[in-house]
């Protein structure tokens, strides 16, 4: 009998190291453990979904037991790890149960950050992370009309746009001077707030938040500029926190992920590291495509075949239909600067190093046409 | 024409448009892509795919 391999997390990562392990070994026992329903769906269509006419229920494409005869493995829903003890290969459940694993993957995903708020409405405020996040905040827009969006990055500039399109009222802050400052240059910036701003979104910058009070049925929320802000509910979007604490009271190198070198594995020999909450080779890419690839190297790994992931460049498509927008963000430590050449149309926006090399590129508009070709110049993100 | 989405990433390929910055022309319809396309936002093979009609 060979110990299986246990996979600890039932989201995008889990089920594609699932998923790719099936194509190399059908026998293998895989036992999949998550503290939701472990169903599988697509987490990037949570952000476009009231657009394309998705609720909860039909976002989901398959409950835990139709993945589990899909792909021959024992899935356990709701079902919480509260010890990795590395020294005997083993996982002990909250109710005091013990696995022996013979491989085991972390596929945890990552935490939204909640940002340290004053006031009596700061329990109200909403974040979604999860498929049953998204429940709770379809039910929430119920005969509501207007929405205020904490934090202008990829997910809160996706659900403006998705908001602002299904007829609501839309604002977004953000503490910094432009949306999505993480991965646009200040022109990409104007430029995709322009087009949101002109589909209906309206943006608060250099607006930081103090407090959130519930008043009545109203939200109310108070910038350090002392303005104020009504709505009927809060969002809060200002970025991801890989879940390292298991890892890390196993006694496993945790950094801002869970460190893992190019073969997905931890220190310890038999526990890898996949998806958003882990750290590979000093990158966190919470993305769907690495995940795509390193689960294939992954499952290779765990079938008894040593491959290490190589990531090439991979572009994050930005789902904002009022701003089509392609992203390869370049790897900021390599200096280099932005060349941007912008009109009404659009912006393209390269990011090079001193000696020409393209490292990275924001595409807006019009400009996105340029994708292919410039992908191709890109050196890979991870060799 | 039809429309298919990658059940993991959302991507929608519309048989009207292609994608013809991978070399699938303009009409064609799904059963015609090669098996080793892969989806152009996330990466998943073909037939991993489990597209969706909409």
């Amino acid at each position: 009998m060979i110990d299986p391999v246990i996979i600890l997390g039932s989201g995008l990562a889990g089920y594609a190291v699932a998923r790719e392990l099936r194509k190399l070994d059908a026998e293998l026992p895989i036992i999949m453990l998550s503290e939701d329903h472990a169903g599988f769906y697509s987490k990037p269509m949570l952000s476009n979904a009231l657009t394309t006419g998705k609720t909860a229920q039909t976002l989901l494409n398959g409950d835990a037991d139709k993945m589990a005869s899909q792909l021959n493995m024992t899935i356990r829903p709701h079902c919480r790890v509260t010890v990795v003890d590395t020294a005997s290969n083993t996982i002990t459940l909250e109710n005091g149960e013990q696995l022996l694993y013979g491989q085991l993957v972390l596929a945890l995903g990552a935490d939204q950050i909640r940002l340290p708020l004053q006031g009596t409405g700061v329990e109200q405020i909403l974040s979604v992370n999860d498929l049953d996040d998204y429940g709770s905040f379809r039910d929430a827009l119920v005969d509501k009309k207007q929405i205020s969006i904490i934090g202008a990055g990829l997910i809160g500039c996706e659900f403006a746009n998705d908001l602002v399109t299904a007829g609501f009222q839309v604002n977004v802050l953000d503490i910094g001077t432009q949306p999505l400052g993480r991965l646009l240059p200040p022109a990409g910036g104007a430029f995709i707030q322009q087009k949101l701003a002109a589909a209906g979104v309206f943006f608060h910058l250099n607006a930081t938040t103090q407090s959130v009070d519930k008043v009545g049925e109203r939200m109310h929320l108070t910038l350090a500029s002392g303005e104020t802000i009504e709505s009927d509910i809060v969002l809060s979007s200002v970025g991801l926190q890989p879940r390292t604490q298991l890892a890390s009271t196993a006694g496993l190198q945790v950094n801002r992920g869970i460190v893992v070198n190019q073969m997905l594995q931890t220190q310890s020999e038999n526990i890898y590291a996949i998806g958003d909450c882990a750290e590979v080779e000093g990158k966190v890419l919470p993305f769907v495509m690495p995940i795509t690839h390193a689960a294939r190297a992954l499952a290779a790994t765990l079938s008894g075949n040593s491959t290490p992931v190589h990531y090439p460049a991979m572009p994050v498509m930005v789902k904002t239909p009022a701003c089509p927008t392609v992203v390869s963000p370049p790897d900021f430590n390599v200096s280099g600067e932005w060349l941007v050449e912008a009109d009404e149309d659009g912006v393209k926006a390269l990011y090079q190093d001193e000696a020409g090399n393209l490292l990275g590129y924001a595409l807006l508009g019009a400009a996105v046409k340029e994708k292919m070709a410039l992908t191709a110049q890109l050196p890979p993100i991870l060799a | 024409m039809r429309k298919f989405q990658c059940g993991i990433c959302g991507f929608v390929y519309d048989e009207s448009v292609g994608d013809p910055e991978h070399g699938i022309k303009a009409g064609t319809l799904w059963e015609n892509i090669p098996v080793n396309w892969a989806c152009p936002e996330c990466g998943v093979m073909k037939s991993d795919f489990e597209m969706v009609e909409i």
